[in-house]
């Protein structure tokens, strides 16, 4: 079988020269990160997939894709998956893998065989650089959807306002992800605080439509659920009149123009007073 | 038609994310035909209904807008066009309250109700075109 030929031959290539073969390839990959890796690391990971692939070229396999490679494969999701957290780009990755071929270029001395060798070996090596630029684009994503959900988080807060009164303060556009971490966040934080009352500040959603205000009915019927009471605040005037034009129905729920309405209605409902203490003299 | 177009852009509204820049995208029209601050929301409040609409009703589609000038008055033209299944029945469609899944009911008649002119095309089968215009003062 050709392929078991070109191993073999491959093989020959590799291992005779192997240890300097392996500290060029370190060393042109070393180059190509600019120095943002140091050269033991480089080496320690060029090394075990030199290994790796000179163990699967023994088994007489070329198909970078086949379970002869798996470990190659492993050891290439790790090497990738490294330089995407560090943030190093595709090229910078997948270069790891494709300077491997100018590295052997030198040793192909013109015999017969060798450059079918070098061809079914640079084919090689294409299969597993793109795996690299695969496995690379993945944690690339995963990061990317791990920081949507921490910004998420961070973007609603919940806050105490006053004894058996906490506040929710809304900024940006109520989606169903978004609706789901605020209504866990403000259940929870009724439980923590023994409150009995919530306010829901919407001055920082610029609109509101069917969606955001399905949300919102949803997320006040949790909370009497739970048997608080739930108030909407900061509906500016453009709202209002939208939301009238659209014919939505807030129905009994309590709405307020500003914060402070709010919190003094809730005050009241918890059996608060708020006065004004005598004005000092010369105040008025 | 009425007015001299101004520019003409198209938006590919095929994903949640195609909701939310076509309300941006409206947001910066809005303010550049000097609309109040209240025309502004609803403006953009209806074209995030009927932008939902054609994400979540006809499958995906385009949003295209337009800048009129007209005897000194600027305006936005918006068309939401998808080739979904249409609307067989318009004016259950219409109707305050109706839906044929789990909104409200109220994004296609609200809208109508927040824009200067309304014009709803639908074929069954082939595909519906919602064309709203807000006038600015
Ligand atoms: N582009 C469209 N293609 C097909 N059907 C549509 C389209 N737009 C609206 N409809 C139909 O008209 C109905 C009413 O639309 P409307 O926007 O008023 O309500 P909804 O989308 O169901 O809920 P919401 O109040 O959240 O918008 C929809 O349920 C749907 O059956
Ligand atoms: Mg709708």
């Amino acid at each position: 079988m050709a392929d078991k030929h070109v191993s073999e031959r491959l093989i020959g290539l590799l291992s005779v020269r192997g240890e300097d073969l392996g500290a060029e390839w370190a060393e042109r990959v070393t180059g190509s990160l600019g120095g943002r890796v140091a050269r033991a690391e480089v080496e320690r990971e060029l090394r075990e997939i030199y290994t790796a692939l000179v163990a699967a070229l023994a088994d007489g396999s070329l198909d970078g894709h086949g379970e002869a490679f798996g470990e190659v494969r492993a050891l290439l999701t790790e090497l990738s998956r490294n330089r995407a957290l560090q943030g190093f780009t595709p090229t910078e990755t997948a270069v790891s893998v494709f300077a491997l071929k100018q590295v052997l270029e030198p040793s192909l001395a013109g015999e017969d065989g060798d450059v079918e060798a070098y061809l079914e070996f640079a084919g090689l090596l294409d299969t597993l650089g793109l795996f690299t630029i695969e496995v690379y684009a993945r944690t690339r994503e995963e990061l990317i959807s791990a920081q949507a959900e921490q910004l998420l988080e961070l973007s609603t807060p919940v806050v105490k306002l006053w004894d058996n009164v906490i506040g929710v303060p809304l900024v940006g556009t109520l989606d169903s992800a978004r609706t789901m971490v605020v209504m866990e966040k403000m259940l929870q934080a009724l439980i923590d605080t023994g409150s009995e009352q919530a306010i829901i500040d919407i001055t920082g959603v610029p609109t509101v439509d069917t969606e955001v205000a399905q949300h919102l009915l949803k997320t006040v019927v949790a909370a009497r659920l739970m048997g608080a009471e739930c108030t909407i605040s900061g509906i500016r005037p453009g709202i209002a009149q939208t939301i009238v034009a659209l014919g939505i129905d807030f129905g009994d729920i309590v709405t307020k123009a500003t914060l402070a309405d709010a919190l003094r209605h809730a005050l009241r409902r918890t059996g608060n007073t708020v006065s004004r203490t005598a004005p000092q003299a010369g105040a008025r | 038609m009425s007015g001299a177009s101004r520019t003409s852009e198209v938006l590919e509204i095929t994903t949640t994310a195609g909701v939310v820049q076509a309300r941006q995208q409206v947001r910066a029209l809005a303010q550049q035909c000097r609309l109040s601050l209240v025309d502004q929301t609803k403006l953009i409040t209806a074209a995030s209904e009927l932008a939902r609409n054609t994400l979540v009703h006809g499958g995906g589609g385009t949003m295209t807008a337009l800048l009129l000038e007209e005897r000194g008055r600027r305006g936005v033209r918006l068309a939401f066009a998808d080739r979904g299944p249409g609307i067989a029945d318009v004016d259950l469609a219409l109707t305050d309250g109706w839906t044929s899944g789990t909104g409200m009911g109220l994004g296609l008649s609200g809208s109508k109700r927040l824009v200067d002119d309304f014009v709803l095309d639908t074929t069954p089968g082939a595909g519906t075109t919602v064309t709203i215009t807000k006038w600015g003062r």
